[in-house]
């Protein structure tokens, strides 16, 4: 495990574990260890299209990482608004995945629950995913009326004409496609699972 | 020429002129697409942000459904279904551990995945496998200056440099320039869409979409050409949100890119899906490919 990124004395328990579960997150980010060479010059930040958006950016996400914050970075909107478009990744003079450490931050947000505020990609991710295991493919009407219900049903309402012009162009279904060997999805879903100790 | 086609969910429903149009188009070009039968999603981001091992080993069944088809590369024209399919590919040559972890999950389905299949984008496969020259010579009709911007998105120049350069991809612009297009200078034919935030944080996307649409026109384009289904519906079918909430007015025809290669090959713009666009391209201005020479 590397170290060199521990803070002198973690703020608390909750720190240390998290710091814990995200370096095991790390090691399957090819060089992930990588994110120690930062020299926060901020590329990352100005390459990123939506940093405007964050309220904290790409660079200060490792600096707060450096400094024994995890739990501040969990609770930003900032690795819910990467839309993954690698930018930064591509740029970083340091060779750091950049878009790779957000997802890993975006799992260990899942796996312990901690989400900012009006959060509504969680509402999103799930139902594509019972999606995926109930048919074996996403069912976009499904899931947009899913996620609508979960989070803003007043929007069904403006995002109704939109559903109607594209149905009425063949562009929409009202069911889902199921595929015809849908167990064996959910066999290796389960087993990776299982795997993955989750 | 012959490749295992996998669609992805987007081209059955929302992305259909996107299938249909690539399929004709290899139809009339003579290059073989053998859909891969019974694929799975890919997952696309959502898996990835949720549990890798099963993002991973999702993403594999199909991969390993191609194996089983033989010695031939997967054509996958969705950006998103395009990367992590690769992304899985990578993973599995760099990670011994995960390459075990994925093993094991397919071994619940009875599935093996031992010999590397490819991965590519049907714009690297028209341009670089089948040649320019040879769709040139095949077309019938060529675009009378047709204006076009072409946009390219995130995901298929990044993270990996895999057919083009990943500020300045000129593939699609080599292509449609030679079919008679003029293509405009488009300095955000890189920068992202949002993908997903067009659901999760919509206001961003918003934002973001009407960027890519002000500098199109700015630049005098009458059309965007898209490779991917994602960009391809935040562009097209919020147009009138964007007017709404920039105080634009935002009419700009959306093509996918292969739409614009079929109509040049002459085929049916019924089957290539565009009267199903929302924005209609009223006048592609095609001239016949004889009146050209002749002149």
């Amino acid at each position: 495990m590397p170290t060199a990124l521990q803070p002198v004395k973690a703020k608390h328990k909750r720190e240390e574990e998290l710091r814990d579960a995200f370096w095991k997150e790390v090691e399957h980010i090819p060089s992930g260890e990588k994110i120690k060479n930062c020299i926060q010059c901020g590329t990352c930040t100005g390459t990123c299209p939506v940093s405007a958006w964050m309220d904290i950016t790409p660079r200060q996400t490792v600096a707060l990482f450096r400094a024994g914050m995890i739990e501040e970075i969990l609770h930003s909107r900032t690795i819910w608004i990467c839309a993954s478009c690698y930018s930064c990744r591509v740029r970083c003079p340091s060779g750091i995945y950049v878009t790779d450490m957000l997802y890993a931050l975006k799992r260990l947000a899942m796996d312990k629950g901690i989400f900012p505020r009006n959060y509504p990609i969680h509402a999103l991710s799930e139902s594509f995913i019972a999606n995926v295991y109930k048919y074996g493919r996403n069912f976009e009407l499904g899931l947009g009326i899913k996620y609508l219900l979960a989070t803003s049903p007043a929007k069904m309402i403006s995002s109704a004409g939109f559903g109607l012009a594209m149905m009425r162009r063949g562009r929409m279904s009202v069911k889902p496609t199921k595929i015809r060997k849908v167990g064996d999805v959910r066999a290796i879903i389960d087993r990776a699972k299982q795997l993955e100790g989750r | 020429m012959e490749f295992a086609y996998y669609p992805g969910c987007s081209l059955e429903y929302t992305g259909k002129p996107y299938d249909q149009s690539v399929r004709e188009v290899f139809k009339a070009l003579g290059v073989g697409l053998r859909e891969i039968e019974d694929w799975n999603c890919c997952g696309a981001t959502m898996y990835m942000s949720q549990n890798e091992t099963v993002a991973l080993s999702v993403c594999a069944r199909n991969l390993a459904l191609a194996q089983a088809m033989g010695n031939c590369d997967i054509c996958a024209p969705c950006s998103s279904c395009y990367t992590i399919l690769r992304k899985t590919n990578r993973q599995i040559a760099w990670n011994p551990h995960t390459r075990s972890k994925i093993s094991e999950a397919l071994a619940a389905a009875k599935l093996t995945y031992d010999t590397p299949v490819g991965v590519r984008h049907p714009l690297d496969i028209l341009v670089n496998s089948v040649g320019i020259e040879t769709i040139v010579k095949k077309a019938k009709f060529l675009f009378d200056g047709l204006k076009v911007a072409p946009y390219y998105g995130c995901q298929i120049v990044r993270p990996v440099e895999d057919f083009d350069d990943m500020d300045d991809p000129t593939t699609m612009d080599r292509l449609l320039s030679a079919l008679g297009a003029d293509v405009v200078p488009y300095p955000d034919k890189v920068r992202c869409c949002g993908g997903m935030l067009m659901t999760t944080y919509e206001d961003v996307a918003l934002d973001l979409n009407n960027g890519l649409l002000t500098s199109a026109r700015e630049n005098g384009a009458e059309v965007i050409a898209t490779v991917c289904p994602l960009c391809h519906m935040n562009l097209e079918g919020y147009q009138a949100k964007i007017n709404a909430k920039h105080h634009t007015n935002h009419h700009t025809p959306i093509v996918y890119f292969t739409q614009l290669v079929g109509l040049a090959l002459g085929l049916d713009s019924r089957k290539l899906g565009m009267d199903t666009l929302l924005v209609k391209l009223t006048n592609p201005r095609l001239k016949t490919q004889a009146v050209e020479v002749a002149a």
